[in-house]
């Protein structure tokens, strides 16, 4: 701290000490993690599968945990946005499925795209339907929070149901996003490449946004103290409803991403994968948006590792990593400040 | 939340002394309350021959049991204030407890202890170091670890298919005692063979009245109040000396092991424990429903909501088929009041409450 001050001119402010243990876990675990494997390609292989399923866990817990820094709210009915993002490239799917078909990168690529655009704006209405008719009227106690948003997503779960049917709907990959780039005896899946550059494109984007603009300076400020943002003449709520939309649709995003790798959808989709959503959000420290960028490449990393080492243990392994990071840092890896 | 007004009990009148020690000085207040308790209290004691048949005694044995689970997770959610999504969690251990015993040790009553005990023993460990986990941080860390371990188990139940025969689940025997063929008295009694069956029915009915007793009796002592203090200002009972996380972690200990028996007794009554009968996340939704629909913060909440979920389950469908039937020509409303659906009503009846009577149905009888 006292080096850091010495640093700067006269007249700066000092700089927050970085936190760097935490990020250095990732690359630590892929290291370590490397002996353990007879050969160097399946370590390739499961490291950037774990790469891919971080990024995509990361796209639908990153929403999440920027609501609840921000607003206090632990929504439970996130799910359902990840569930609607996926159904809504039914919508797209639907009258473009040749474009699907067509052995042609640039039209595959834009199919995706068009499916991504759709079930954000699908995510963002309903997003924002979903605040004012659910969330509004139960800021500030968790326990109604809680009950609430299971409530919703019970009947948001119904009414996919009820639209597109209760049984198991396929979707294929357009047709030059399947099979694998191979390298020697190495071989990646090229859908998951795809994952790892929108994934990181989003970080990289969220990042930007909340350090480097206004309204993310508003946001970090709102995250530490709404009052005084609101004291000073900003209007916290306008903000709040916005990033839960922004949550939405991220959440929507990541179903897209979700469904074109499981290839099937259901309602429940987007509640199964809350388990781990809930456990990155926790293991990053809740409101942290860099703690669940490490959390979901650790349990990603550590899921596909321990999958392929030790299959009966692969179970438990999410829990245990969770236990083990509760344990080192009770609040998560960034615990964040609340006044 | 206010849910004061299910706490106080004040000065218990001398009168009727030995009913309202029963119900330990925490009685329904309500006289349509009283008149709807006493009424599924007889219902549940005449099934057998009041309804005679084998899917009406079912559908009563599962309403004494669901009273019991929704009355032990009422005690988390309406006395604690905290959400678990691990309650059925500790139901299934409960179930399997019973399987696993019965099917490997042989279909007596020790295999029967030794299942419950081994349980029991499991299900107060996990709640002990979930609590311990998770509460010590903050209270809603619980809702979110609860969800991951009941899932983690959830998986584990179905994998392990060598100890809990997986997806499949376990079949096993009961004790002689408890079998259709087991004749308690020669002749039947109004027309009904009085077998084990019954027997079975009657443990399951006297059990779960008794654990309801005395769940009621810990939320109307001294810790239970203490729990009430943590639930209406955490920071002011910290204050005034109590420790807010041992309470919280003896409560989701007691609720665990009251939803620990009422699996077993599940498991008993059905003769077999799989996944989908005790551990499967719907049926955690179907509690928290319960619970809140009947009303929070008071367990006679729990036995009107598991009685009217677990008859609306049974009948709701039935009426909405007519209803479904009748609007078939219009397509949105013919799909939203189709049987399947009928999960979805329950849930906007759910919202409903939680925003317009918290109390639920009986903070609302009270009121009156």
């Amino acid at each position: 701290m006292s080096s850091s001050v010495a640093d700067t001119k006269p007249g700066d402010l000092p700089r927050t000490p970085r936190d760097w243990v935490p990020l250095l876990l990732v690359p630590a675990l892929m290291v370590l993690a490397a002996p353990l494997f007879g050969n160097v390609s399946s370590w390739v292989t499961l490291t950037t599968a774990g790469l891919a399923m971080g990024m995509m866990i990361f796209l639908m817990a990153s929403g999440l945990t920027l609501v609840f820094g921000l607003m206090d709210v632990i929504n439970f009915g996130h799910g359902v946005f990840i569930s609607l993002g996926a159904y809504a490239t039914l919508l797209v799917l639907g009258p473009l499925a040749a474009w699907g078909e067509a052995d042609s990168l640039v039209l595959n690529l834009s199919l995706l795209g068009l499916c991504i655009l759709a079930a954000m704006a699908v995510t963002a209405a309903v997003g924002m339907l979903f605040e004012r008719v659910i969330v509004r009227p139960v800021y500030g106690s968790h326990l109604k929070q809680i009950l609430v948003t299971v409530g919703g997503l019970i009947v948001a779960e119904q009414f996919i149901h009820a639209i597109w049917g209760a049984s198991p709907i396929t979707v294929a990959l357009p047709q030059t996003l399947r099979g694998a780039f191979v390298f020697g005896d190495v071989a990646i899946e090229r859908y998951r490449v795809i994952a790892v550059v929108i994934g990181l494109a989003v970080f990289g984007l969220m990042h930007l946004v909340l350090n480097r603009t206004r309204i993310g300076l508003l946001i970090r400020a709102g995250v530490e103290n709404a009052e005084m943002v609101e004291s000073l003449g900003y209007r916290i709520r306008r903000l709040f409803v916005s990033v839960f939309v922004a949550g939405s649709a991220l959440a929507g995003l990541g179903g897209v991403m979700w469904a074109f790798y499981r290839q099937t959808l259901t309602a429940g989709m987007g509640m199964d994968v809350m388990v781990l959503v809930f456990i990155v959000i926790i293991i990053g420290g809740l409101g942290s948006i860099g703690g669940c960028f490490v959390g979901s490449l650790l349990i990603a990393l550590t899921a596909n590792y321990v999958g392929f080492l030790a299959p009966k243990l692969a179970l438990v392994s999410n829990i245990l990593v969770m236990a083990l990071v509760l344990i080192w840092r009770p609040q998560g890896l960034f615990p964040v400040n609340r006044q | 939340m206010t849910l004061a007004m299910s706490s106080a009990a004040g000065t218990p009148p001398a009168r009727n002394g030995i009913l309202l020690g029963l119900l330990s000085a925490d009685p329904p207040r309500s006289r349509v309350l009283s008149l709807l308790l006493v009424a599924i209290l007889a219902t549940l004691v005449a099934t057998p021959f009041l309804i005679p048949g084998s899917q009406p005694i079912g559908t009563a044995a599962k309403i004494c049991i669901f009273i019991l689970l929704a009355a032990s997770f009422d005690l988390l959610l309406g006395y604690t204030g905290i959400v678990s999504f691990a309650h059925t969690m500790f139901f299934g251990i409960g179930g399997y407890g019973i399987a696993i015993a019965l099917n490997r040790l042989g279909a007596t009553w020790t295999s029967v202890a030794i299942g419950l005990a081994a349980a029991l023993a499991l299900s107060a460990v996990l709640a002990f170091i979930i609590g311990l986990v998770s509460l010590r941080v903050r209270a809603i860390f619980f809702s979110m670890i609860t969800l991951a371990v009941a899932s983690a188990m959830l998986v584990l139940a179905s994998q392990l298919s060598g100890f809990t025969g997986g997806e499949d689940g376990l079949s096993f025997q009961l004790p002689p005692e408890l079998r259709p063929a087991f004749r308690v008295l020669a002749d039947p009694v109004m027309g009904i063979a009085i077998n084990g069956r019954l027997l079975a029915y009657y443990l399951i009915l006297f059990v779960s009245l008794g654990m309801f007793l005395l769940l009621l009796r810990i939320v109307n002592s001294p810790f239970g109040r203490v729990l009430q203090a943590i639930r209406e200002n955490e920071f002011r009972a910290e204050a005034l000396g109590y420790r807010v996380v041992a309470y919280r972690i003896a409560a989701s200990v007691i609720a665990a092991l009251a939803a620990t028996v009422a699996g077993a007794l599940l498991a008993l009554w059905l003769r077999y424990n799989g996944p989908d009968t005790t551990l499967s996340f719907s049926i955690m939704i179907d509690v928290l429903l319960m619970v809140v629909i009947g009303g929070m913060g008071t367990l006679y909440g729990s036995v009107i909501g598991a009685t009217l979920f677990v008859l609306a389950q049974s009948y709701l469908q039935v009426l909405m088929g007519t209803v479904s039937g009748s609007l078939a020509a219009v397509p949105l409303l013919a799909s939203i009041t189709h049987p399947d659906r009928w999960l979805l009503w329950l849930g906007i009846l759910f919202v409903t409450s939680v925003y317009a009577f918290p109390g639920g149905i009986v903070g609302r009888l009270r009121r009156e």
